[in-house]
């Protein structure tokens, strides 16, 4: 690796202060899955590192007066399926933290490092969208909020300006009788960058939907947030009809590309199924149980 | 106070199987890095290099990870465990005695990984399934056994440690 500057700041604006002084040559470094490597092999060039892990709102995970929960930018994936009450809020995200890489892998690699990666086949972010996630940024000029919808603007680019850095999200308690998912396609059990992965979420007043929302990686420039599909859903029954209707969509909205990974045709069909398996995972978890497929 | 950033040699303090350890490193080179050509402990392996084939597992303050994708400065403060500290001077920790009677490994070069990686497994779950050493095990490439053999290492070893506990 080329030779490089490493910095451990204990507060946010420690962190700011390094970022906006070496501007697009510092970058924050959390569990440096894709930062250390992508420097390694010269795929980015970034001069200083500027640890995010003895920053404490960075690495906090914790439930807000209001039921909302911060999930700093930092923490590992591994503190999310171990930390039952977000398991039982954020089912998707906790769905994607369980299938990134290897298990050494998660116990590094954070949803805020996944997110700031900006890959458009990120796990994490589809999930973030359908629990209607936002961004907390800080930065020279003072802190900002950014849907996650909003957050990635092209493959690897986000709306993050030098001297800003990602310090937490923020996810809206869960309404009472919903349930989310998010599953992918890989032609590999384990260890595989999705195809395409889908994320749904549902609000359910007995077998009717009052709130739905879903979002495709992997078939566009950015994470997509196809709220088409979703708002289709409002005030329809929890079933299979109801549930092409939005799979129709979400296909329609699907701009994908042919690469190694699958063709354009692959990645629509899939988006469609995905999409139908993601909202029955939705629906299952709402009622009580559990998704029958992925993992 | 400004934090302080650090270039050329850095001093870093950490603990290595239990001993307290010193080490100059730059920070561009990686905790896998130190821990072979600074430290001599060649137990863990440099396979990928990226992550993906976990050759090069420790456990980093009681969690799995990728000593390649950490970096030196990193281990500052941190409590690390390598293969060099799963054995005592009393003789192989039982998974490694199973992978040696199961004939869990041939070439040998990812069998340290896979043994900080076990022992972490059993230490948060002593009755795994056949599925969930699998999965926990997804993370480390083995391009000899088949991997057959050391899941059944692995499981055998968690039965015996069952039994002494």
């Amino acid at each position: 690796m080329r030779a490089i500057q490493y910095a451990a700041p204990s507060t946010v604006e420690d962190a700011v202060a390094i970022l906006a002084e070496h501007g697009s040559d510092a970058r924050m470094l959390a569990g440096g899955t894709d930062l250390i490597v992508q420097v390694r092999e010269d795929a980015r060039d970034t001069g200083v590192f500027v640890d995010a892990k003895q920053i404490p709102e960075l690495m906090e995970l914790s439930v807000n007066a209001d039921g909302s929960t911060t999930l700093g930018a930092a923490v590992p994936c591994y503190r999310l399926y171990n930390d039952a009450q977000f398991t039982a809020s954020y089912p998707a995200v906790v769905d994607a933290a369980r299938i990134i890489g290897s298990t050494g892998i998660q116990g590094r690699a954070s949803v805020g490092g996944n997110l700031c990666n900006s890959g458009p086949a990120g796990d994490t972010i589809p999930p973030l969208i359908v629990h209607s996630a936002v961004c907390n940024i800080a930065g020279p000029d003072g802190a900002r909020t950014v849907a996650v919808e909003d957050f990635c603007t092209a493959p690897g680019r986000n709306v993050l300006a030098d001297g800003e850095l990602l310090v937490s999200l923020t996810l809206p308690k869960p309404p009472a009788g919903s349930g989310s998912h998010y599953l992918r396609f890989i032609p590999r059990n384990e260890m595989d960058i999705a195809v395409v992965g889908a994320g749904a979420s549902l609000e359910l007043d007995g077998d009717s939907i009052t709130a739905a929302r879903v979002s495709l990686g992997a078939v566009a420039p950015t994470p997509l947030f196809v709220q088409a599909a979703g708002d289709a859903l409002i005030g329809l029954t929890a079933d299979e009809d109801s549930f092409a209707v939005a799979a129709d969509i979400a296909r329609d909205a699907a701009s994908p590309i042919d690469d190694m990974r699958g063709t354009i045709a692959h990645r629509k069909q899939l988006s469609y199924v995905l999409t139908q398996r993601a909202l029955r995972g939705a629906r299952a978890r709402a009622q009580g149980g559990s998704p029958t497929n992925g993992h | 106070m400004a934090t302080e950033i650090q270039s050329g040699k850095v001093h870093v303090q950490t603990t290595i199987n239990g001993e307290s350890v010193d080490f100059l490193a730059e920070p561009r080179e990686s905790l896998l890095e130190v821990l072979r050509d600074n430290l001599g402990l060649t137990g863990a392996k440099e396979g990928c290099n990226n992550g993906n084939c976990g050759a090069c597992n420790v456990v980093m303050d009681g969690v799995l990870v990728n000593s390649c994708c950490v970096l030196s400065v990193e281990a500052a403060g941190a409590s690390i465990e390598t293969i060099e500290g799963v054995a005592s001077p009393e003789g192989l920790h039982p998974l490694q005695q199973s992978f040696l009677e199961n004939a869990a490994l041939q070439c040998g070069v990812c069998t340290p990984g896979f043994i900080v990686a076990a022992k972490a497994l059993l230490e948060e779950n002593p009755n795994p399934t056949e599925y969930e050493v699998r999965w926990w095990l997804a993370g480390n490439l083995c391009r000899c056994t088949g991997y057959d053999k050391i899941v059944r290492a692995v499981l055998d070893a968690a039965e015996r440690m069952r039994a002494e506990a």
